[in-house]
């Protein structure tokens, strides 16, 4: 059979087009094979997929901590031992033992690095322990009452788990996943349009779509706008938002499905996003966390405005927040669900 | 010669004497004269480049429609900060977005969605002059208007979306933006909001003759090729002539699934598939928010939608109703 000029030109055609496309693919799309579980009722599409090979680089990032061993009592309590421990505004009910451990071992948990302001000296004078001059000794102490708060107050959301400052800190001074008030790159303003919060390339946090860059000031912060957009009701009764919400809220799902690992069938049933009764428990779980990262954010980490420099604030002069990644990682349950907080029951009280 | 049809891909070019097409009546602007020949655009339709028709219509169309693409465009450039390669990297991205709520149906100011509203003043425009010209050429040729009407479907669900819904819903907040992956996401978000269009009649309605229109597409395309060398590609004549391609794959189809349309019919099934796509599909969201404020409700309410089997001894009940 001759080949004509016409037909080896269009062999040609497709034979670049398809490189130009498999080269993006062999670059960016994961390969089979994917684990499949099912999670809903058949037929509903509730089925999780895993990529078992980025499951184990996620475990590979989430190493699991080991405890100090526990120490016996000195029978002696911080508050009674005017001496040694003074400006002690938060912790002075412990034994003076379980005292020094876990000083111990928020050194590891927060600040482990070697060096002039590391270690103890990172948030103490090691001359006068009890002095507040340096911000981030305030700082731990907001950060202990933050700590117990969600042991006590949101056992709907961490359980019996509980959380430590490794859960967030993981041997940092900063917690890998933190957020500020984000007004994006700059824009040539004046009378051009604004981009309004959304149609940027290569964000992470609404999962690299053109969905707007930070749904977390306006949503998990006090006070926070509604994140139910969809109507109640199956003829118009003024209940659901308008669609720029409903974008940020299906955003702020986009950042909470890449924390966690997992996708919208986790929680939802995604044919009615908004019912209840079709909704896995998890998103009850869920519905509490986001509660609770409204009130650290404002309660807590929010009130230390004045207390961090500058160099650890925001664009926006906002110091750096909570969202759902800075505790869980990638993992649907932080840290594979291994409690710490069991050895160290002193977080898990109320505050005084 | 006739056995080149078989192939999948177009082997035979016709490059003959410069076909000029039929007289102009008067009225009509003389066609342009450049005339031209191109072996690649052979390979995929006719050879003949030209004459093409411009006229004072088609002048003010593309003037409208480059206006359009030229405030969408800078407003894009703008915000990047005017940086030409951030432009072409994000462009997929970029986007032009409309007024938010609190304007409502007036004039917003520039920077938030006035540039929206004068984008979309001047791609209406340009669309509907495009409109006039697509019934005016086929006029001009002494044709029906067929083309016309269907290309109206589609802008029938264009105007919906970005102006006649909006104007129900006393909102321009409610149109569509610019872009690429901003209109598709705000895709995303309508349906959400307004509780799943998959549960929306009419969007059903819309897929099955989308869907339909690509299966009439291959099958009409697949039974001329097939018949071609055997004078199938004659298919209008033999509409009232029926000739043998016509009887073999009209038996073909007998055969296969017991009826067989036309010459002539399959033509208008493929029309009506077409244009009732965009049609019913510009029902369905001038309905929503409208008068239907969410589709999965409307379809419980309407036993449209099947419940299926929970696990009821751990009912999960909404937190927020339990403090």
């Amino acid at each position: 059979m001759k080949l004509s000029a016409t037909t080896l030109t269009a062999s040609l055609l497709v034979t670049v087009i398809a490189v130009l496309l498999i080269i993006p693919m062999m670059l960016q799309w994961e390969r089979p094979p994917m684990e499949s579980t099912q999670l809903g009722f058949r037929g509903l599409g509730m089925d999780k997929i895993t990529n078992p090979r980025l499951a184990e680089k996620v475990k590979a990032a989430n190493p699991l901590p080991t405890p100090d061993d526990p120490v016996p009592n000195d029978g002696v309590l911080v508050k009674d031992d005017k001496e040694n421990y003074k400006n002690v505004q938060v912790l002075g009910d412990l034994d003076t033992a379980q005292f020094n451990r876990l000083m111990g071992a928020i050194t590891l948990w927060v600040a482990p690095q070697e060096g002039d302001n590391a270690s103890c000296a990172y948030c103490h004078n090691v001359e006068n322990m009890a002095s507040d001059e340096i911000y981030t000794k305030v700082v731990a102490r907001r950060m202990l009452q933050m700590t117990r708060a969600i042991n006590t107050q949101y056992k709907s959301h961490v359980a019996e788990t509980g959380v430590t400052c490794y859960t967030c800190h993981r041997g940092q001074p900063v917690p890998a996943n933190v957020w500020a008030t984000n007004p994006g790159p700059k824009q040539a303003g004046g009378m051009a349009a604004s981009r309004d919060g959304q149609n940027l390339a290569g964000q992470p946090v609404p999962a690299f779509s053109s969905l707007p860059y930070d749904p977390f000031t306006t949503l998990l912060n006090k006070p926070a706008e509604v994140i139910r957009v969809q109507a109640t009701t199956a003829l118009p009764g003024g209940t659901g938002s308008d669609i720029k919400a409903t974008e940020k809220t299906y955003a702020l799902m986009m950042h909470m499905s890449t924390a966690l690992g997992q996708n919208c069938t986790f929680c939802h049933n995604t044919r009615a996003f908004s019912n209840w009764e079709q909704s896995r428990p998890q998103r009850v779980t869920a519905w509490h966390g986001i509660q609770m990262v409204r009130d650290i954010n404002s309660t807590y980490i929010g009130s230390l405005t004045d207390v961090f420099p500058a160099n650890r604030k925001g664009p926006e002069g906002d110091v750096y927040k909570t969202n759902c990644a800075t505790c869980h990682n990638g993992v649907n349950k932080p840290l594979y669900g291994f409690s710490m907080a069991k050895s160290y029951p002193e977080l898990s009280v109320p505050n005084p | 010669m006739m056995i080149e049809y078989q192939n999948i891909f177009t082997r035979v070019q016709v490059h003959g004497p410069d076909d000029l097409g039929v007289p102009m009546k008067p009225g009509n602007w003389p066609r342009e004269k450049g005339i031209t020949t191109n072996w690649l655009l052979g390979i995929i339709g006719d050879a003949q480049l030209g004459p093409i028709y411009i006229g004072g219509i088609g002048i003010m169309s593309l003037l409208c429609g480059f206006i359009a693409i030229e405030i969408i465009g800078l407003n894009m450039l703008a915000s990047v900060n005017w940086n030409p390669i951030q432009f072409v990297r994000q462009l997929f991205w970029l986007g032009l977005e409309p007024p938010p709520a609190k304007y409502g149906l007036a004039l917003a100011p520039l920077r938030e969605g006035g540039w929206w509203q004068m984008a979309g003043f001047f791609l209406t425009i340009s669309i509907l002059l495009w409109w006039v010209r697509t019934y005016r050429r086929a006029r001009a040729l002494g044709m029906g208007t067929h083309i016309a009407w269907a290309f109206a479907a589609a802008i029938w669900l264009y105007l919906v979306l970005g102006f006649i819904r909006p104007l129900l819903m006393g909102n321009f907040s409610e149109a569509v933006p610019f872009g690429i992956f901003p209109h598709l996401d705000w895709t995303a978000a309508f349906s959400i909001r307004y509780g799943n269009l998959f549960y929306n009649p009419f969007h059903m309605l819309s897929i099955a003759f989308l869907y339909g229109s690509a299966l009439l597409f291959a099958m009409h395309g697949a039974t001329i090729l097939s018949v071609s060398r055997l004078g199938g590609e004659r298919e209008i004549e033999q509409i009232i002539d029926r000739g043998t391609a016509s009887e073999r794959a009209a038996l073909f189809w007998r055969w296969t699934m017991g009826f067989n349309a036309t010459m002539e019919s399959i033509h208008r099934w493929a029309w009506w598939f077409a244009v009732l796509c965009p049609l019913v599909g510009g029902i369905g969201i001038l309905l929503t928010g409208t008068v239907v404020d969410n589709w999965y409700l409307w379809s419980v309410k309407h036993g449209v939608a099947p419940m299926y089997p929970f696990d009821l001894t751990a009912p999960i009940v909404d937190p927020a109703t339990a403090q």
